[in-house]
């Protein structure tokens, strides 16, 4: 069994939800980034999701934004990316899903990337900007299906694009708590219980909620809900709040192990 | 149409129609809807609204009428004698899209994508700018039709182009000054796309060129594609035959496509005139289709500039309206299957071109489409008596008086 659908059965059994977190690779520095995303790992991330930063994030909000552009200042590319994927794999099990826009895979090569990410240990991508009316170019340069392309669903996306969305997708489901980008304020618990539950109805994939997702609270709620919980600007924030503090790891961690603590369901 | 009358021409061009793109919005191998899923529901609904309405002869009645008595069409063909005599060659015409209300041809556009906001019962509308003709075009359109209207314009170009500003806050829009990366259209255009993501539900955004996501290119080339129709038309009128060689500048690439448009089936030399900055050799440029290579920005593949790991460079132009990295998808194609040709100007030729345009015809001409004129006049010389050459005049350049007089006086 593959590491996602190991990871999201074994939660099962012990009645919790995945804690899913969204970092940029390389920010602040290649090595703090290593240091703390194994930090946060060790400390209960169920999934890991590596931001490939990009010089025009249209889908994220200003946090995210300029974590890429730091990121792009210390030279952080594709290859960067896949050694960083290589050390982490090192050192924890969980399932690592690269994050990107399109065009830089697509400047690296669809094979070519598909050959690089199985050598480093991930398990998967998510790309924002390839709606699976697209994707096609991407996967049908892949030889096996053992890199699983995950995929995205809106407050906005109709039931019936829903499930054929879901038909093709591997993995888990990502599902945009609101029409926003990453790091927008407020989060309608209530909209999202709906639309779990719409998804659920064409689905058996697990379903990871994010986009708004930031207080302890936020966790709860969502974990209440969805199979997994997705956090990005909020641990965004801590790192641009951080940039020189010694202790970002250490911060990082905490909060990690508590929004963690959150995932559990009674 | 009477091609017998048209003289054997210097460069024989593909007889290749791009035509409509797929189903999926492909031209070849570019275009596409590369976009978040937030965005891709309202795409299809633009899509099919764009497919049902704009074809209903009550819509083009509307459009028509509006075109005619508001926007001022059809714009004049205009027979450049001085500038063509100075040049000692070809004949030389200016389709006046100066001329047309607001003072570029931007308004075809969003007149098209406006109304069919209205049909579509969007109350809002949302719009990115470079130049600020697009800003103020749309500004104008929600006006008219009493829409509430934000424009997205980079801090860079705020400051170049102040007077469209000013235009922009008369005509009751909120313009948003955009922060982000290098301040200019680029920016301006992710900043619209990160609004429409979270207000899509009750927005339209009005794209102002040829690029973007589908259905956006064909529809705004659809909207473009009149200043072809007429140019036809009138040339025929005046001169009893087509013209030899179109020449438009190329940005995003909406006043080409709409000039060439009409005329893809005729032996008829194209060429679309991007700006080369500071000049191509010195990198600061906005050369995309003569110096890019393929990717995916704002939603569609087409040339791009871009570095070895897909991170987008950034433009450079005299010009804000040619500032931008990326360019329309059709034109890519265009590019690669010889139909058209693409060249560059840099700074310095299109300010002599904007003088020279001032003193021998007494129009000052759009600092973009002063990047045409210099064309023109690289090429005129060279051609005999009876060639006959179209530039597509796209925008007037009351609104570039600040950033020429700052040249004069730096001596450029």
């Amino acid at each position: 069994m593959n590491r996602i659908d190991k990871t999201f059965k074994d939660l099962k059994q012990k009645k919790e939800k995945a804690l899913v977190g969204f970092v940029t690779a390389g920010d602040p520095n290649i090595a703090d980034s290593l240091d703390l995303i194994i930090k946060m790992c060790k400390a209960g991330l169920d999934v890991l999701e590596l931001g490939v930063p990009f010089s025009d994030p249209t889908a994220d909000g200003p946090v995210i934004q300029r974590s890429s552009t730091r990121a792009l200042c210390n030279g952080v590319n594709l290859s960067t990316v896949f050694e960083m994927t290589k050390s982490i794999r090192e050192k924890t099990s969980i399932p690592i899903i690269l994050f990107s826009y399109y065009n830089p895979v697509h400047a690296y090569g669809a094979e070519e990337f598909y050959h690089k990410s199985i050598a480093a240990g991930a398990d998967g991508i998510l790309i924002v900007d390839l709606p699976p009316e697209e994707s096609d170019e991407l996967t049908s340069c892949w030889p096996l299906d053992d890199l699983a392309l995950i995929r995205l669903l809106a407050p906005t996306t109709p039931l019936d694009r829903m499930a054929k969305i879901s038909e093709s997708a591997s993995g888990f489901l990502y599902l945009v708590s609101k029409t926003g980008v990453t790091g927008s304020d407020g989060l309608d618990t209530k909209e999202i219980g709906i639309k779990t539950k719409e998804l659920r109805s064409v689905t058996g994939l697990p379903i990871c909620v994010g986009f708004g997702v930031s207080t302890v609270e936020d966790v709860s709620a969502v974990a209440s809900v969805a199979d997994g919980v997705v956090i990005g600007s909020a641990f965004e924030r801590i790192i641009e709040e951080n940039l020189d503090n010694p202790d970002l790891a250490v911060i990082l961690a905490k909060k990690t192990g508590e929004f963690k603590k959150a995932t559990k369901i009674n | 149409m009477n091609n017998n009358l048209i003289k054997p021409d210097r460069i024989k061009p593909d007889r290749i129609k791009p035509g409509q793109p797929d189903s999926k919005g492909h031209f070849g191998p570019y275009g596409g809807r590369y976009a978040a899923e937030t965005l891709m529901p309202a795409l299809l609904e633009l899509e099919a609204a764009y497919n049902k309405i704009v074809p209903d002869p009550v819509f083009q009645k509307e459009l028509n009428d509006l075109l005619c008595h508001y926007v001022g069409r059809p714009t004049p063909l205009f027979y450049a004698k001085r500038l063509s005599e100075h040049l000692g060659g070809a004949a030389v015409y200016l389709k006046r899209e100066d001329l047309a209300h607001t003072g570029a041809h931007k308004i075809n556009n969003t007149i098209g994508q406006a109304l069919l906001a209205r049909w579509m019962k969007k109350k809002k509308v949302i719009a990115e700018t470079g130049a600020g003709q697009h800003g103020v075009a749309t500004a104008t359109a929600a006006a008219l039709f009493g829409m509430e209207c934000r424009i997205f314009m980079g801090t860079e170009d705020i400051q170049r182009q102040s007077a469209n500003v000013q235009r922009m806050k008369l005509l009751g829009a909120k313009v948003i000054p955009v922060t982000s990366g290098t301040c200019t259209l680029k920016d301006a255009m992710n900043e619209a796309m990160r609004f429409w993501v979270g207000a899509v539900r009750d927005t339209f955004y009005v794209i102002g060129s040829v690029a973007g996501p589908h259905p956006y290119p064909a529809m705004v080339r659809d909207f473009q594609k009149i200043i072809g129709i007429e140019t036809r038309k009138q040339i025929i009128e005046q001169t009893g035959r087509l013209p030899d060689m179109l020449i438009a500048c190329v940005g995003g690439g909406s006043n080409a496509l709409g000039i060439f448009y009409d005329f893809m089936d005729d032996p008829i030399k194209m060429v679309g005139v991007e700006a080369a900055g500071t000049g191509i050799k010195s990198g600061k440029h906005a050369a995309t289709l003569g110096e890019g290579s393929v990717g995916v920005l704002h939603g569609s593949k087409s040339y791009v500039l871009q570095d070895k790991d897909g991170q987008i460079n950034e433009a450079h132009s005299i010009s804000a309206g040619l500032d931008y990295p990326g360019v329309g998808p059709e034109h890519s194609l265009l590019k690669d299957s010889g139909r058209a040709n693409y060249v560059s100007i840099d700074d310095k030729q299109a300010l002599e071109a904007f003088y020279a345009l001032c003193t021998l015809e007494g129009i000052i001409p759009a600092l973009e489409s002063s990047h045409a004129v210099a064309y023109a006049m690289q090429e005129a010389p060279h051609c005999s008596k009876n060639y006959i050459i179209v530039v597509n005049l796209s925008g007037r350049g009351d609104k570039d008086l600040g950033i020429v007089s700052s040249n004069l006086e730096q001596g450029v």
